[in-house]
């Protein structure tokens, strides 16, 4: 699978760069994260919990990050197992560029499933990544840079093929951010401006 | 007339009451008191070097009786492979073996490395997850051309490269077919695929093993086509088990299609674990596990070409085929691709020159073995595609093209080993036109046309090989079993019957058919006859069922042991009549002497049999039990006629199929309607490989058709109401019943029909398209009449047996 992208993020890349690099920052905006440890120099360690159409699993993984270019770019190469649903591995490309007061940030993914991920779920492996990323990078936007006019590039998450997950529910759709959301506004933000 | 009882008659189908009551006894509704179950941990990448499983954390889960790997079973045999092919060099094929659980390397997705036995299935399942292997990702070969680059990744590191065996036949006649082609006035040419299927019966695999302690006896009870096969090649050659000490129990099947006929690890896991463990051992396969661990079918990739004089006859054939092997080598798997394809390809043809070269290939996938039909369905669609395209090309009618080249003398000796003994190829095609009105197509066409769709008309011939096989034959071809088949009668005192057969019924209505045959020859109701199957422990040593080869065999056989029994039972009528056995004959249930009133009954004389007080005792033993064993002089070879029309949407590229023939030559015939359940069951098959069924991997060697999600099996509303007719009948000449098996026909004569059909519709509407890869769904349709890449993926024909990724879907 491959996947290409670019995103509009209002801040400046070194922000950007240095909320990338942060482990707790990540665990917020990993759609279904509920571990992440580690640092950019010895790689992150993560526990995902997500379901691909009919498989859900526990996926534990590793990431380690290459070519580290600040705050410009960097590879991130990564490998997650899931038990008897199988395991995803891939890598990642990552630039900055600044764009005005912002940063564009493009990515190319390529990343491929196996096991039971790839039996049950090969038809939707591609959507359900794009979802990700969308998630992904709405809980980043709001992490770094809460109060910018909402970016185009990021569209709204795909309706779900199928129940949505209570993280999906938590994302929220564009206009409409739930309480739990405007309280993590840009927390990210506050505490590298308070030190 | 048609008839009420016997031979020839429809008798409904005795096994369906239990079948079609939820009654059936199948091997997982049996349970042995004390068992654990097993679960498999099977590899999740199709190629890795195994560097470490630690299982220490799994053995400590609750309900945990013992975790085994692959070490554990060093020292045991490993499953076999019961045919040896010769290649063109004269040197044997490559032959890896194939560890119970994997040693060193997994080869394929699906290849199991551990096993959790427990005292359920769900705290096995549970403690599989918590064995940590440290597995090494390597490069898998998937692509078989790919495979068989110089530098290309080993499936197995011992064998000098990925290819099992490079075959040519008839070796002898490669240099004469070059020179025909040279001299052809026209040449046909076409690159095919045969889709990789897989058999999907209802009924996943299911083993239980059994140990007893106090006879030092195994038993094993699982999902098998030939019961006695899996207790020669599991006792002898993986646990060293003589057959005396290990029963195998073959109950209800539920449908094997041929996936079923082999022997695999769970089976010898099961009874391996319940010695070990000394507690019976059950696994039963989960569907998903189906999709990757029952053997596979086809995967050839195949260029075929055609030499035609300037008057249209065939002078020559020649073909190329890559064959797909999997990670190991199955059972059977070497003989498909060779002998029970390359000795078909002359078809219903003379042409007088044919050559077949074969490369099969390992690669990091399934293994491939016999599916319905086996290597004749994928020698059917080459030559019948190819004759097909001959035809458009020379602008010839099709049906005149292949009644100019029919064989029409017989026996006939083709050039590729076989001898036909008898068949009539323009019979079945008269009888096809009659079904089809193919007068009436055109007006059907412009019908369709007004409602903006394309109509295709598409039909084919077939002949198969089946009734396998003779025994003497096939081990100078390489089999390492001889392919009789046995029956033992046991008659009763009160004259009621058991038929012990060695064949095994798992569908095919022999608890019906074979009683009809028995009943006949003595002259009682058929339901004084017990068909008795699937248990070495009270059958003779049989071979199965297979190749439809049950009646052709395995009948033969009960009629070789009825014949016996009559021959005993006349004696005691004699004797009881004071008359010369030579005088006694045997109808309608009584024993009469000819030319007298003198009349005994059938249950007298068997009464008298085992009551011995009025008996030739001097002469005869007392008792009424034979056995025969029944050894074919020659393979049987039906044949016939099929076709197709399909309506295209050219919007979609979705194919309908709207009318099916199929005008068969299966020789006599015992039980009509099973016959015609047979070939709709093996048309609906045809129909799915042809537009559905897509066993697809990725580059990776990852399966990504693995449930009915990606898998497109044939609904009831993909197949139309199919005409069926078997009333051109050229009697087998060499067994006792004259029939010639029916199992296979319709899953080998469909797809080229339908196919051909579709070309036909695409043809109709100027679209130039001469071939599309099966199955022809709607994509790879839609791209073909809009001159987009029609196949899916991969530039070349090898490319696209795999790694093209596309499934379909209804």
């Amino acid at each position: 699978m491959e996947m290409t992208g670019t995103r509009t993020i209002a801040a400046p890349p070194q922000v950007v760069w240095d909320a990338l690099l942060d482990a707790d920052v990540l665990k917020e905006c990993v759609p279904g994260c509920t571990e992440m440890s580690g640092n950019p120099d010895d790689g992150f360690e993560a526990t995902v919990v997500q379901k691909v159409g009919p498989v859900k699993a526990t996926f534990r993984g590793q990431v380690t990050l290459e070519d580290r270019v600040e705050p410009q770019s960097l590879r991130l190469s990564g490998e997650g197992k899931g038990g008897a649903a199988g395991f995803a591995k891939g890598g990642a490309l990552v630039t900055l560029t600044p764009a005005g007061a912002g940063t564009e940030l493009t990515y190319e993914v390529d990343a491929r499933v196996g096991g039971k991920l790839a039996q049950l779920g090969s038809r939707i492996v591609d959507s359900f990544a794009a979802k990700m990323a969308d998630q992904f990078f709405e809980r980043f936007q709001n992490a770094v840079a809460p109060d910018a006019p909402d970016p185009a590039e990021a569209p709204a998450p795909e309706p779900a093929a199928s129940a949505p997950e209570p993280a999906e529910a938590q994302a929220a759709p564009e206009g409409g951010e739930t309480d739990q959301s405007k309280e993590k506004k840009g927390w990210f933000r506050r505490l590298i401006s308070a030190d | 007339m048609p008839k009420d009882t016997g031979i020839g008659a429809s008798s409904k189908r005795r096994e369906d009451v239990r079948f079609l009551t939820g009654k059936g006894r199948y091997t997982d509704d049996i349970n042995v008191a004390g068992q654990a179950h097993v679960v498999f941990l099977r590899s999740d990448m199709a190629h890795g070097r195994i560097n470490s499983i630690d299982t220490a954390d799994a053995a400590a889960m609750p309900g945990v009786i013992r975790v085994f790997t692959g070490a554990d079973f060093e020292g045991v045999g490993t499953i076999p492979c019961g045919w040896q092919v010769t290649d063109r060099h004269g040197e044997p094929m490559q032959e890896p073996p194939h560890p119970i659980l994997a040693q060193g390397k997994v080869r394929h997705v699906g290849d199991p490395y551990a096993a959790v036995v427990a005292e359920t299935a769900a705290q096995a399942r549970d403690a599989a997850e918590a064995i940590v292997a440290d597995i090494e990702e390597l490069t898998p070969v998937i692509d078989m051309k790919a495979a068989l680059a110089d530098g290309a990744p080993k499936v197995h590191d011992d064998l000098k490269n990925n290819l099992c065996y490079d075959w040519g036949f008839v070796e002898e006649n490669k240099a004469a077919v070059d020179e025909a082609f040279q001299n052809a006035a026209h040449v046909t040419t076409l690159e095919l695929v045969n889709n990789r299927l897989v058999a999907n019966p209802m009924e996943p695999r299911v083993a239980v093993g059994d140990y007893a302690a106090h006879d030092d006896s195994s038993t094993l009870y699982t999902t098998s086509q030939n019961p006695h096969v899996i207790r020669l090649l599991m006792g002898a050659f993986v646990l060293g088990i003589p057959e005396h000490k290990l029963r195998v129990v073959a109950p209800d099947v539920g449908g094997g299609f041929g996936t079923k006929i082999f022997h695999y690890a769970e089976e010898a896991f099961c009874t391996f674990a319940a010695k070990a463990i000394q507690r019976p051992v059950k696994w039963t396969s989960t569907r998903g596990e189906a999709f990757m661990s029952d053997a596979h079918g086809r995967d050839h990739v195949s260029k075929i070409e055609l030499a035609l004089d300037a008057d249209h006859n065939f002078t020559a054939l020649r073909t190329e085929t890559y064959a797909n092997m999997g990670a190991y080598l199955s059972t059977f798997a070497p003989s498909i691709p060779t002998w029970l394809h390359g000795t078909l390809m002359a078809g219903n043809y003379k042409t007088p020159l044919v050559y077949v070269n074969v490369k099969a290939v390992f690669t990091n996938t399934v293994p491939v073995d016999a599916y319905r039909g086996a290597g004749r369905p994928e020698a059917t669609f080459q030559l019948e595609r190819v004759v097909d395209k001959a035809a458009r090309e020379l602008g010839v009618d099709p049906v005149e093209l292949r009644r100019k080249n029919f064989i029409t003398e017989f026996p006939y000796q083709t050039p590729v080993a076989v001898e036909y003994d008898t068949g009539d190829y323009n019979a079945t095609m008269d009888k096809l036109l009659e079904l089809i009105d193919r007068d009436g197509f055109e007006a059907r066409r412009k019908e369709s046309e007004a409602r903006g769709k394309l109509r295709g008309l598409g039909l084919n011939c077939y002949i198969e090989a089946c009734g396998i096989a003779p025994s003497q034959l096939v081990g100078q071809l390489g089999a390492r079993a001889g392919l009789y088949e046995s029956a033992t009668v046991r008659v009763n005192a009160t004259g009621g019957l058991v038929v012990m057969t060695g064949s095994h019924s798992h569908g095919q209505g022999h608890e019906t058919s074979f009683a009809q045959v028995v009943s006949d020859m003595i002259g009682i109701p058929e339901d004084q006859v017990e068909i008795v199957h699937g248990d070495t422990a009270n059958t003779p040593m049989g071979m199965g069922t297979y190749g439809s080869r049950s009646l052709a065999v395995g009948g033969s056989a009960i009629v070789k042991a009825t014949d016996k029994i009559i021959a005993k039972a006349k004696k005691i009528a004699a004797h009881l009549m004071e008359a010369s056995p030579d005088d006694v004959e045997l109808k309608d249930g009584a024993f009469t002497v000819a030319g007298t009133d003198k009349s005994v009954a059938w249950g007298d004389v068997t009464l008298a049999a085992y009551v011995p007080h009025n008996y030739p005792l001097e002469d005869i033993e007392p008792g009424l039990e034979e056995t025969a064993f029944y050894d074919p002089n020659n393979f049987t070879y039906p044949s016939g006629a099929y076709a197709c029309e399909v309506e295209v949407d050219p919007e979609t590229g979705k194919v309908d199929v709207i009318s099916f023939a199929a005008a068969d030559d299966f020789g006599n015939v015992v039980n009509p309607m099973i016959v015609e359940g047979q070939v709709h069951g093996g048309v609906a098959q045809g129909i799915g490989q042809a537009l559905l069924e897509n066993c697809a991997y990725d580059e990776n060697g990852q399966l990504l058709s693995a449930s009915y999600m990606d898998y497109a099996m044939p609904r009831a509303h993909d197949v139309p109401m199919i005409k069926v007719d078997h009333s051109c009948q050229t009697p087998c000449t060499h067994n006792p019943l004259g029939v010639k098996g029916c199992g296979e026909a319709g899953a080998i004569g469909s797809p080229p029909s339908v196919v051909n059909a579709v070309i036909d519709a695409l043809q109709s509407a100027g679209h130039d398209v001469t071939h599309i890869d099966m199955p022809l769904t709607p994509p790879r349709v839609w791209a073909a009449m809009n001159g987009a890449n029609a196949t899916g993926g991969g530039g070349t024909a090898h490319g696209r047996s795999v790694g093209a990724g596309d499934t379909a879907t209804h």
